[in-house]
């Protein structure tokens, strides 16, 4: 999922400025939500998609007999023109936060890579009439934070606001001017264009985010997929007001939108606001149905030169959808792989047995359609394919002989045991709430994950994974300099 | 401003021992006889607890030919005791549905463990054991060491950006430690050894020189009497100071241009300012204000889309892609306050340098608005809300505080002192700090890129 630029991201720069923040830290592999390591090491692992990689993680019953939570109550009903609302109430903090989020990420891009990140951020560059100033004033004065993102599935605009009665009702009343009327002048289309390909030259001094783009573009070929959600100097070069103000009619509309609420207010105050910023969207209709993921016929190798002293590796293949019957043995099977931070194969074998990459990882990313399975590392070009031969030869045992019983006992106890801390906070239960909305998971959700987890077994992780994972047909992407540029180089 | 001083409280309650000392709202202060200060901020929210190690040492306390030494430590203490030998710590932790990790800064090393509250104990255990008793491995050492250079390939060398920031902090100052990466540079990375490893933990991983934080959903005594099991036999190590290495005074603007293959300039400007200092009373420190009037600044400059720089700089001149304002307030010697930025397209470095320089000479030169005042004060006041959700970083304020010298209370004032800021006291600081004298200007001049050429291939992907 790409993160344009969420609130979240925008305020913890911010303290993280006023501590003097700057660290280093031991192990950039990040599996967990917390907000603040987590921007700390910005880690592959968690840039790529960001939104989506923290809930694959998952919750259980604690092993130990300690204290059981509940999971939050998730109330679900519809406003008057059929939007489906989800809504949490914690009442210990004076906060709430709202994201309506839109079927109308980049997968619906069509011909125009970069149109959805393009509508979604020019929302609040002008909107009822109201210049750019006057709207982000609208929200920063009252202390409130308006953020809007698409990712490859879904858009989210979101407001979080103090509960104070005076400064919510005005801070809704300038989300709705911009949900629902934003006004996309000309000017602004130009100067975020300009931005976007400032942007789209910047990820080329990149060594991570040129090998992510060319990871999946070799994964999903003709998918939307295979698109970067920023677009392509072409795409968005050629992309004008009538593209943004069609998309924007077409996919931010109430047929098409649902509301996920968690803060302290109470559910008729919620019922209130969701009627209210519903309210002036057309009501439009559902977004069409997309194509699925094709699989791979053939493995698929991709080389790219880059003045870089590391050369960044990635392997994978389309993955894992949503909603998939083998969500839970591919979720845990992955977990002993590569997803289990400091004590997975992947971690040991790479890092730890020998030196080779500062962080080694695997992950299923789940979508709607298959989203992909990635591993990678990255490390000094001179040792790059020693490094692969190690990374490809564990996957391909791991796909082979699967886990141990005391692999999997220790995976169930981990994934299991954290569950308190999946949702220790408004901002990880939003989270949830938007991912349960959106993909349709059934409401008990979290209730259930435990049991889930801890029914799977070494044949089904086997299975899944020999299935899923045909070793035959991945994709290996390399980004670095090549044997030739690295005799050159000086030291 | 109303402050108290707090230091000669500090020296008094550790004669108090085990008595709580503040009983703020939520945060309760304890001392064991062995120096381990213990702070304990109770959020009943979710049945959760973190624990945070905080030692008061970080790439600010190394010199040269050392540096990097704290960070690489903090890998090495991943890497086993006699009674948890090497990758224990983290299975432990995983068995027991924890995250743990650990992270260097310029004034400290912290490690982190993240469990549900009832497991508390099992951090406390792994954390005591290897405050004192860290095995440091030869083998695992060779190991590590490379993982930290592809560490700081990753981090530093691969990023122009961030390779700039070294390279500026090293030229904007010449005598404090600041000018240190705390990554380390790689020659002093190529020639560290486990004996430097060895009289660096023995320097300074000790209870007299740590602050245990917890913060969740626990009681503060019942907190007191597992530290007092697990931290409480540890012997204290020497009092530990580390020397006093200031900042001489800046006599011109330093000019620094890095050459790195790159698609895009990048320009940061960098000017010495104050920091928070631990007397903070007005009777003590009458520029106490200072910090906070600083903070309001980087506020009206970049506190979103309505600040200064996105309103005039990225849309109305449109002459910067992107940019920025950030100051640091709190940490234990004198930092900076940096501005940087990309020049829109079609714009050079030049006028972006220019158009932050007006706006300095705005803030210098005119009061702030009411309306602007009002916005800042208002996103402080809510910021301090929203903070709350993470507990975490209410831990991480806490530990960040002690361990750079002041007090956890500046936590409960910090909203107060900001709130107390005129238009008159921006200017102030503006004319006083953000001036020639004091700044370093760093520019990334990009150098072609290899051409990005892609070789397709089928079969295998060892032929290269």
């Amino acid at each position: 999922m790409i993160v344009k630029r969420t609130f979240t991201n925008r305020f913890i720069q911010r303290l993280l400025h006023r501590f003097s923040v700057r660290v280093s830290v031991r192990h950039g592999g990040f599996r967990h939500n917390l907000s603040l390591p987590t921007l700390l090491c910005t880690h592959k692992k968690t840039t790529i998609f960001n939104g989506i990689v923290k809930f694959i993680l998952s919750v259980v019953l604690l092993t130990s007999g300690a204290a059981i939570q509940a999971a939050p109550k998730i109330e679900h009903w519809q406003t008057k023109n059929g939007v489906a609302v989800y809504y949490v109430y914690t009442p210990e903090i004076p906060m709430v936060d709202l994201q309506v989020v839109f079927d109308a990420g980049s997968s619906r891009d069509g011909d125009l890579p970069g149109l959805a990140t393009l509508t979604s951020g020019l929302l609040d560059q002008g909107a009822g009439g109201l210049d750019a100033d006057t709207v982000s004033t609208g929200f920063e004065s009252l202390g409130a934070v308006f953020g809007a993102s698409a990712g490859y599935d879904f858009a989210t605009v979101q407001l979080r606001s103090l509960t104070d009665d005076t400064l919510l009702t005005a801070a809704i009343e300038n989300f709705k001017r911009v949900l629902s009327k934003p006004d996309f002048p000309e000017a602004a289309l130009a100067r975020h264009r300009a931005q976007r390909l400032i942007g789209i030259q910047a990820k080329k001094q990149s060594p991570s985010a040129v090998a992510k783009d060319a990871f999946m573009r070799a994964v999903y070929q003709s998918h939307p997929y295979a698109n970067p959600g920023e677009g392509t100097q072409a795409s968005v070069s050629a992309i004008g007001r009538r593209d943004i103000t069609a998309f924007y009619q077409q996919y931010y509309v109430a047929n098409n939108a649902l509301i996920a609420i968690v803060g302290a207010i109470d559910r008729s105050h919620a019922e209130k606001i969701a009627e209210d910023i519903t309210r002036d969207l057309n009501p439009g209709e559902k977004a069409e149905p997309l194509p699925p993921v094709n699989n791979l016929h053939q493995a698929h190798n991709v080389f790219i030169e880059h003045p870089s002293t590391q050369t960044h590796i990635l392997i994978g293949q389309p993955g894992l959808k949503r909603d998939d019957l083998d969500y839970f043995p591919l979720y845990v099977g992955n977990h002993i792989l590569g997803g289990g931070g400091m004590v997975s194969r992947l971690f040991a074998e790479v890092r730890e047995k020998r030196g080779l990459s500062y962080s080694a990882y695997s992950y299923f990313s789940p979508m709607r359609f298959a989203g992909p399975f990635i591993a990678g590392l990255q490390t000094k070009t001179e040792q790059a394919n020693a490094a692969l031969s190690v990374l490809m030869e564990n996957i391909k045992s791991y796909i082979e002989t699967g886990p141990t019983e005391a692999e999997l006992i220790a995976a169930k106890k981990n994934i299991t045991g954290s569950y308190p801390m999946r949702i220790d906070s408004n901002a990880k239960i939003l989270g949830y709430v938007v991912v349960i909305a959106y993909y349709k998971l059934p409401l008990d959700y979290l209730d259930t994950f435990n049991a889930n987890v801890d029914a799977v077994t070494i044949d089904q992780i086997k299975r899944a994974f020999s299935q899923r994972l045909l070793p035959d047909k991945l994709v290996t992407v390399m980004v670095g300099a090549s044997a030739e540029k690295q005799k050159q180089a000086p030291k | 401003m109303k402050y108290s001083y707090r230091p000669l409280k500090i020296v008094l309650l550790s004669l108090v021992l085990i008595t709580p000392v503040f009983a703020d709202a939520t945060v309760t202060e304890f001392r064991l006889e062995n120096g381990l200060k213990l702070l304990v901020k109770e959020d009943h929210r979710a049945p959760i607890v973190v624990t945070q190690v905080w030692y008061k040492v970080g790439g600010s306390y190394e010199h040269d030919g050392i540096t990097g030494l704290s960070h690489v430590l903090e890998h090495m203490m991943f890497k086993g005791t006699e009674k948890f030998p090497d990758g224990a710590f983290s299975r432990i932790i995983a068995e027991n549905g924890g995250s743990d990790n650990a992270f260097t800064g310029p004034d400290y090393t912290a490690y982190f463990q993240t469990l549900e509250k009832s497991r508390l104990a099992i951090s406390f255990e792994l954390e005591a054991d290897r405050m004192r008793f860290l095995s440091l491995p030869e083998t695992a050492f060779a190991k590590e060491i490379e993982v930290v250079k592809e560490e700081r390939r990753w981090r530093t060398d691969d990023r122009p950006q961030s390779y700039l920031y070294e390279v500026a902090m090293a030229t904007a100052f010449q005598t404090s430690p600041y000018r240190f990466p705390v990554i380390g540079w790689m020659q002093d990375l190529d020639n560290m050894t486990v004996a430097d490893l060895s009289v660096w933990y023995k320097k300074w991983y000790a209870p007299n020189n740590a602050t245990l934080v917890v913060a969740g959903d626990v009681k503060p005594e019942a907190v007191l009497t597992l530290a007092k099991k697990y931290f409480g036999p540890l012997p204290a190590g020497p009092a530990m100071t580390p020397k006093s290495l200031k900042e001489v005074a800046q006599k011109g603007t330093k000019r620094v241009t890095v050459k790195r293959p790159a698609e895009l300039p990048y320009l940061m400007m960098a000017y010495k300012t104050p920091v928070v200092k631990p007397a903070d009373g007005e009777a003590q420190n009458p520029l106490a204000w200072e910090p906070y009037a600083l903070e309001v600044l980087a506020g009206i400059l970049d506190g979103g889309s309505s600040a200064r720089i996105a309103s005039r700089l990225i849309r109305g001149a449109e002459v910067a892609a992107g940019a920025s304002a950030g100051y640091r307030m709190i940490s234990r010697l004198d930092n900076l306050f940096i501005l940087s930025g990309t020049p829109a397209k079609g714009k050079t470095v030049a006028a972006l340098e220019t158009a932050l320089r007006n706006e300095l000479l705005d803030l210098q030169h005119n009061p702030v608005s009411a309306e602007e005042l009002q916005r800042v004060k208002a996103q402080v006041i809510s910021s301090d809300v929203y903070e709350k959700d993470s507990v975490f970083y209410q831990a991480m304020i806490l530990g960040i505080l002690e361990t750079v010298g002041l007090s956890w209370h500046l936590a409960d004032r910090y909203v107060d002192n900001v709130k107390a800021i005129t238009a008159e006291q921006v200017m102030m600081v503006a004319k006083k700090y953000l001036v020639d004298d004091r700044l370093t200007v760093a520019v990334l001049d990009p150098q072609p890129m290899t051409s990005q050429t892609q070789r397709q291939q089928r079969g295998d992907p060892h032929d290269r």
